[in-house]
């Protein structure tokens, strides 16, 4: 079974990314470096990660998370973030990138904020 | 409770970062610590052999990394040796720092040290890095008490 499964929908205009699994070093930040990069060069540029799934990430995949962020921005696009999990909430606080990320408990509220 | 002991020898690819974090979650285990308590220790395993693989061993799968967790009473430590040439952990910026906050690496060592009690480096004679984490834990059952007292002194107290 794969480290990280990603299964994309479109919600409008924005393309939701459900992810299952774990975002750490290898093949889970690898999974979600290269969903954003296809979805940029497709011209997707309003992206919402829903994290529900996602119980574990280490430092490789928080900056795989920033890396997109930045990506995306640099693209003139948006990302937001979903359904964290508790430890990736307080990961997300220690490490002050909540103060970075929009992150959002429900897919309404975030859809909503998209510009 | 009986002294217990580990020793891991992984060769030095990043799939192997996934061997140490399955071998020290089962250790932690039969140690007794918390749930709480394992993922934070795994996460420091986890960053401390990525390190020691990536910029200790430059990802050179002739050389090793050897992972050993000791277990004695409340008090998990967990030494990972590599065979680089060393650093000086405290040249590695903040990554909490506004200027930094945007870089895409730099945050395990922030994460060792916040998961862990102590966090030391050592530059071993014969050449290499040991990095010697400790950490005191509540076994699950402690935790579960510890719960149950904060929740009873609660509801003694008089309602303001």
């Amino acid at each position: 079974m794969a480290e990280l499964n990603i299964r994309e929908r479109q919600a409008g205009d924005v393309t939701v990314l459900d992810m299952d699994g774990r975002i750490t070093i290898g093949e889970g930040s690898v999974a979600l470096r290269s969903a954003i990069r296809r979805l940029l060069e497709e011209g997707k540029k309003k992206i919402l990660l829903n994290l529900a799934g996602v119980g574990y990430i280490d430092s490789s995949g928080i900056g795989e998370l920033v890396s997109s962020y930045t990506a995306i921005n640099k693209d003139g696009g948006q990302l937001k973030l979903l359904s964290l999990t508790q430890k990736l909430r307080d990961l997300l606080t220690i490490t002050k990138l909540l103060t970075v990320f929009d992150a959002y408990d429900t897919e309404a509220e975030a859809l909503n904020n998209f510009k | 409770m009986t002294e217990q002991t580990t020793r891991l020898v992984l060769p030095s690819h990043i799939e192997a970062v996934a061997d140490a974090a399955a071998a020290v979650a089962d250790f932690v285990k039969k140690c007794g610590v918390s749930d709480e308590g394992a993922f934070g220790i795994e996460m420091a395993v986890r960053e401390a052999v990525t390190n020691a693989m990536v910029h200790g061993n430059q990802e050179d799968e002739t050389k090793s990394v050897i992972v050993t967790f000791n277990c004695r009473g409340n008090e998990l430590e967990v030494e990972v040796a590599d065979q680089g040439t060393g650093f000086d952990p405290a040249e590695i910026p903040d990554p909490t720092d506004p200027a930094n906050l945007m870089k895409t690496s730099g945050r395990g060592i922030f994460l060792m040290r916040t998961f862990m009690d102590e966090v030391e480096w050592l530059a071993r004679p014969d050449g290499g890095t040991t990095v010697r984490m400790r950490k005191k834990f509540q076994s699950d059952n402690e935790e579960k008490l510890q719960s149950w007292q904060n929740s009873t002194s609660a509801s003694d107290k008089p309602a303001m």
